[in-house]
């Protein structure tokens, strides 16, 4: 089975070529330009390299979220698009499980980190008994200091990966109580060999999408639906007061 | 016929999610538009996040259901053509990447649209016979332009606003009497009721620019009156306001039209954009072009407010003249009309 897998979920993008247990093909850059110039010119790169048919591919794995909401709409519409063109069917891979998936093997607790803004973090738990990932818990938006907490009274060994690292290091290194270390760089940020990787172990669930179907998943409302959402609630709450 | 030209195209940069197929330029064989309108209705106006969100959501649906419609497959496609600006840039980016991939995916060259580009063909749609040079007025909620189009693909900008587009006004002053998002068709209903030359709002000129409009001082215009019937306690009349206003808007953009075709000595005018549906503007423009000699162009009102069919007019004249996109085409949010 082949996977193309695409990841433009944060800072980095990322595409690669898995076919069962080869890795043909992974392109990752971690540079400023938009993920809207790089990441189709980058397929075609990989394309041509490894002289892919892009016919031959039978399932598209996309980083579907969390992450910055352009790049992951540029990532889905890249896939969708590919999808709609090929008549392919699409993956969809939980953006902090596709980082996780990067350290499959460990023994520690995994604990991606993404920079959420506000305050918050996204991140979850996971954990492997040899090749095989479990979540333990999943990827939400949390307050760095919560997870912190969670991961300490769970009294294991933990390994930090993330763009979220650069950003809260001294706090975790400040809270922290239990053994730890931060990924290299080699597996601390997004790599769609990940994804496609993980997206073979969903193909073969029966874990796909139509690519007319597939959104990305924010997990956070707009700025413009919480307000609403709050305003609503104001309403509702003086009218109570009232009656 | 295995000559024909078949365009697919895909617009995406504000709040309506399009797609259409146009066949060698002119007939438009599926035209199909998911609105938002009513969504962000709630918020008052377009709000650029949810708009990108419902872009994603509606977009393969879209695509697919115009190609369904035209009876046609993306393989009889001769290329893809998308907007790429100007417009919301996260709602751009959507039918770009979109596009792009498509494209890609498909093995078909893709044309890089100019949204206003593609207002302005939208006249070519229903006026078999229209071919540049003409004038060409370009108004929606988010451009006011006075075009003189030499070519295809040629463009001289003489006029644009200085600070709001025509239609933000509508909206504006829409919501200041009560009458809510979208303003333009509001307006235009309200305004049927009341009586056009009841107040005297200011026509304004903009001293270095003969052919450039500026909106903000009418709408302050109105809202200042506003609040002066309130403090004297008067009764306002929202229909007096909504026709008085409509006129004011609709006078300068014909002088400005009419004196830049004369003074160009073009014979031949056609408006395009979301406000160029508004009836009253219509015929003020139809008329005062009869006077001069000029003949007058104008696309139905589906045509006029944002859709597909248009970019892939505006793509075939393109993908004609020999213009293709990379695969790192980017969004432009301000992308100026005649840049690439």
């Amino acid at each position: 089975m082949k996977i193309l897998g695409l990841d433009s979920s944060g800072l980095v993008a990322s595409v690669a070529v898995v076919e069962d247990d080869n890795l043909l093909a992974e392109y990752t850059i971690n540079y400023k330009k938009t993920h809207s110039q790089t990441l189709l010119p980058m397929l075609d790169e990989v394309a041509k390299m490894i002289e892919l048919d892009l016919n031959t591919v039978d399932y598209i794995a996309v980083a579907m979220g969390p992450g910055s909401f352009t790049g992951l709409r540029i990532g889905s519409a890249t896939a969708k698009g590919l999808g709609l063109a090929l008549k392919k069917e699409l993956i969809s891979i939980p953006t902090v499980d596709g980082l996780a998936y990067n350290m499959v093997g460990s023994r520690e607790l995994i604990c991606p980190i993404m920079d959420a803004r506000r305050n918050q973090v996204y991140t979850g738990l996971y954990e492997f008994c040899k090749d095989q990932m479990t979540v333990v818990k999943e990827q939400s938006p949390m307050d760095i200091l919560e997870i912190i907490r969670e991961i300490n009274e769970m009294n294991r060994d933990v390994v930090f990966l993330g763009d979220g690292v650069k950003v809260y290091k001294e706090i975790i290194e400040k809270e922290i109580k239990v053994p730890y270390y931060f990924a290299p760089a080699n597996m601390n940020k997004q790599r769609a060999a990940s994804v496609a990787s993980l997206g073979l172990c969903y193909a073969k669930e029966g874990k796909v999408e139509s690519a007319a179907m597939h959104r990305p998943e924010y997990l956070r409302m707009t700025q413009a639906e919480r307000e609403r959402k709050e305003r609503l609630k104001a309403q509702h709450d003086s009218e109570n007061a009232t009656l | 016929m295995c000559n024909d030209i078949n365009i697919l195209a895909i617009e995406s940069s504000c709040d309506e999610t399009a797609a259409a197929v146009i066949r060698n330029g002119r007939e438009v064989r599926s035209n199909i538009i998911s609105s938002q309108i009513a969504l962000h209705t709630l918020y008052g106006g377009v709000v650029p996040e949810i708009a990108s969100r419902k872009h994603i959501e509606r977009i393969n649906q879209t695509i697919e259901e115009a190609l369904e419609e035209a009876g046609a497959t993306l393989e009889e496609m001769d290329a893809i053509a998308v907007t790429y600006g100007p417009g919301l840039v996260g709602a751009l980016l959507v039918g770009v990447a979109e596009a792009k991939a498509i494209a890609y995916g498909a093995k078909k060259p893709l044309v890089g649209v100019h949204h206003i580009e593609g207002h302005i063909s939208a006249n070519y749609i229903e006026n078999k016979d229209l071919e540049p040079p003409f004038m060409c007025l370009v108004v929606s909620g988010g451009h006011t332009h006075l075009v003189n189009v030499k070519d295809y693909g040629t463009y001289e900008i003489l006029g644009k606003t200085r600070d709001d587009a025509a239609g933000e006004a509508f909206d504006k002053v829409a919501r200041a009497i009560g009458l809510g998002y979208p303003g333009g068709p509001k307006i235009e209903k309200k305004a049927k009721e009341g009586d056009p030359f009841a107040i005297s709002f200011p026509r304004a000129k903009v001293a270095d620019g003969p052919y450039d409009f500026s909106f903000s001082g009418l709408k302050s215009a109105v809202l200042n009156y506003i609040n002066g019937c309130k403090m004297k306690n008067e009764e306002i009349n929202d229909a007096n306001i909504a026709a008085s206003f409509q006129q004011a808007v609709s006078d300068v953009l014909v002088e400005h039209g009419i004196r830049a075709a004369k003074e160009h000595n073009v014979k031949k005018f056609a408006i395009a954009g979301g406000v160029a549906a508004n009836a009253t503007l219509r015929e003020a423009l139809k008329s005062a072009c009869e006077k001069e000699g000029i003949r007058f162009y104008h696309p139905s009102p589906i045509f006029c407010t944002d859709n597909a069919a248009m970019i892939g007019v505006a793509g075939y004249y393109e993908y004609l003249a020999g213009t293709r996109s990379g695969w790192d085409l980017n969004a432009i949010p301000n992308l100026k009309l005649g840049e690439r």
